[in-house]
């Protein structure tokens, strides 16, 4: 892979920042998206300044779906790799009982950044070139009672990502799905996270990379999550009902 | 949960948070709180008596301007980042202390030397200005030669959370140092030779605290200066800032007790200071060995053992620094407790309000923490009061309010000024609380 251009959608968030600093040192020229990008501007000035390459800020909203193909055009280069980061935990018992704040996660987590793939996959498709990475998550694996709203969401996120891939695969242009557990960030700052299960945003935006070289399809980030995440997705809905899992 | 520094001793029941932006720090602005770099002082100054609050999402480097090399960066920032970005653009930190592994915020709390101190001064002659957030939120500009500044630079976090800062680098030419090594046979050698050396850029003594009569406080003369680009070797003009990362070793798990006596403390000492003597030739070194030899072994604390250990380090005046190196070496070398690390090094001028460094020199030495060696640092202390010396609290975990104000007058007026602030009662370290300041 030459040093390309990559965009981060949702570039605020911790895995957002943490992947752009490890392309960064790689090389690569940064495309940082957000909400209010005006709050990247010492971010920016750090990748600059660290890696000694040129950031750009751009804003995008998620939740403005007409927006995204403008978005997209007005880009001063199409990137070789975007990554969606872009997510809402919100909190479950808020979802379950208001229907606003379910629809809010449910959006921001499925429909917004399938949105953004979208717009990004038919001109990287016509190219014939790319990388799109969307970030889910395990708690698409299976739904739970403690977090199934926004585990749907990525659920749903994760078989849009894999149709993409498929879609795609005969053009050229790659879709990674990532997959991480418990991943200490601002989204989790108020949870009790057992530590041995619990990345870093610096480890999970390496494996990104990696993935990204390696042309990797879903990688998980910790690894043991996999084995986890297949423990309970094992667990017949008999048996799994009655768990506290 | 227990937190520590680096010596590992105290034990602390804290709360550790780590805000990820100045509104969520301000949401975390707790009575008994006080700021955290790396962790990196070896007693309990970061570690707050509620709340620590973290500073390592507090890491961007804000702009560079490269005429006059002031780098303007949040407290964060490693030590390590600033030169692995700044030195291939030629520029070095103008003040360091013995590891890289230390943030831009705690180089500003504690004030740190370097090796240089005796020429250059202490990190905060360094500084165009520091941001500081208040108890209430707000956040100040300090510049220098204003009181809060002043209080600031060295002031432990006390007055209130560092936030940015903007330093001046220095210009080199290369990343190597130009070392000679000169052997002295006891401590008078020693100050002779460090004193004779006032025009070396850097310079420090490493004494084996462990030999003694004739030998007492025989030492190895350490001179540094920056390399030009002349001097190096053809074969390393490819890589002048010897920037290739160096093979890290990482100590796994606490180091048994049994390791760490001092029969093998003395053998070690003895075979350091032999092979010292024998590379008397100038030599050129990287500065990552040149200045932070302990930085290769990660987690280098744990040869300690799981008791941790700690570090009395103490600065005398010139007129006292012999007859009181001398007692001190000696009730240190009678007790055959000391480790390997025993450094000398001479002070330059005052500057801050409550920092450490003062014309004179400074002694440094690390002991495995045990009952015996906190008898014995109760019997430095006392040393070091007679001989009008102070105390370096970035290296602090045990010494007693008394002892402090007793040995620096400076305390009183300190802890008074912190009454008067809004500030002063409401950032707490278990270290301010022990020192009641």
């Amino acid at each position: 892979m030459s040093k390309g251009v990559v965009l981060i959608l949702g570039a605020g968030s911790d895995i957002g920042r943490a992947c752009a600093h490890v392309f960064a040192a790689k090389g690569h020229i940064i495309q940082l998206a957000a909400r209010d990008p005006d709050r990247l501007t010492a971010d920016q000035a750090d990748l600059q300044l660290r890696y000694g390459v040129s950031v750009s800020l751009h804003t995008v909203d998620a939740l403005e779906i007409d927006t995204h193909a403008d978005f997209v055009q007005a880009l001063p280069v199409l990137p070789d790799v975007a990554i969606s980061v872009i997510g809402l935990l919100g909190t479950q018992t808020k979802s379950m009982k208001d229907s606003v704040s379910a629809i809010q996660v449910l959006r921001s987590n499925f429909e917004g950044p399938a949105s953004l793939l979208a717009a990004l996959a038919s001109p990287f498709e016509e190219r014939g070139s790319g990388t799109l990475v969307g970030v889910s998550s395990v708690a698409g694996n299976r739904g739970r009672a403690s977090n199934y709203i926004y585990g749907s969401a990525k659920a749903g996120f994760t078989a849009y990502l894999s149709g993409l891939r498929h879609r795609l695969f005969p053009s050229g242009v790659h879709v990674v799905t990532v997959l991480p557990g418990f991943v200490d960030t601002a989204m989790t700052k108020n949870m009790d996270l057992p530590q041995r299960l619990t990345a870093q945003p610096e480890q999970v935006a390496e494996d990104i990379y990696y993935a990204v070289v390696k042309k990797r399809n879903i990688i998980y980030s910790k690894p043991i999550w996999r084995v986890i995440m297949g423990i309970i997705c094992a667990l017949p809905e008999e048996v799994f009902k009655r768990t506290g899992l | 949960m227990k937190l520590s520094g680096w010596g590992r001793y105290p034990m602390v029941e804290t709360d550790l948070v780590s805000p990820h932006s100045e509104n969520d720090l301000r949401d975390h602005l707790a009575k008994g709180c006080i700021a955290r770099g790396n962790g990196r002082a070896y007693g309990d100054s970061a570690v707050g008596t509620a709340t620590t609050l973290h500073m390592r999402h507090f890491k961007r480097m804000l702009r560079f301007d490269a005429q006059a090399g002031i780098l303007e960066a949040e407290a964060g920032v490693l030590l390590e980042d600033i030169i692995k970005v700044f030195l291939p653009q030629g520029w070095f930190p103008k003040v360091t202390p013995g590891t890289k592994y230390v943030t831009l915020g705690g180089m500003i709390a504690a004030d740190v030397h370097g090796k240089n101190h005796h020429k250059d001064g202490g990190m905060s002659g360094t500084l165009v200005w520091i941001d500081l957030m208040s108890a209430d939120g707000s956040v100040q500009r300090l510049r220098p030669d204003t009181p809060q500044f002043s209080w600031t630079c060295g002031g432990m976090g006390l007055t209130g959370i560092i936030l940015r800062a903007a330093i001046k680098l220095r210009r080199v030419e290369t990343g190597y140092i130009e070392q000679r090594t000169l052997s002295a046979p006891n401590l008078q050698g020693a100050l002779e030779m460090l004193n004779a050396a006032q025009s070396a850029t850097y310079s420090v003594a490493w004494i084996d605290c462990l030999s003694k009569g004739a030998a007492l406080g025989r030492a190895l003369i350490m001179l540094g200066e920056h390399a030009k680009h002349t001097a190096l070797h053809s074969a390393l003009h490819p890589d002048p800032f010897a920037l290739k990362p160096r093979r890290k070793w990482s100590m796994p798990m606490a180091a048994p007790q049994v390791l760490l006596n001092q029969y093998t403390a003395r053998a070690f000492n003895a075979a350091y200071w032999r092979a010292g003597q024998r590379k008397t030739e100038p030599i050129l070194t990287d500065w990552d060995r040149y200045f932070y030899p302990l930085d290769a072994i990660l987690g280098w604390n744990r040869i300690y053992g799981r008791h941790g250990f700690l570090q009395f380090q103490c600065v005398l005046p010139h007129e006292t620094a012999e007859a009181g190196l001398h007692a001190l070496l000696q009730v240190t070398s009678e007790a055959g407790l000391g480790a390997f690390l025993a450094v000398l090094k001479q002070m330059g001028t005052e500057a801050g309000g409550i920092s450490f460094p003062r014309p004179g020199l400074t002694l440094a030495i690390d002991f495995p923490r045990n009952p015996a060696s906190l008898n014995l640092i109760e019997r430095l202390d006392q040393i070091v009061l007679a001989h009008e010396g102070r105390f370096y609290l970035a290296k602090d975990a045990r010494l007693s309010a008394q002892t402090l104000k007793a040995s620096d007058p400076r305390m009183a007026t300190f802890a008074e000024m912190l009454k008067t602030t809004e500030s002063g009662d409401h950032f707490h370290s278990a270290q301010s609380k022990r020192l009641n300041l």
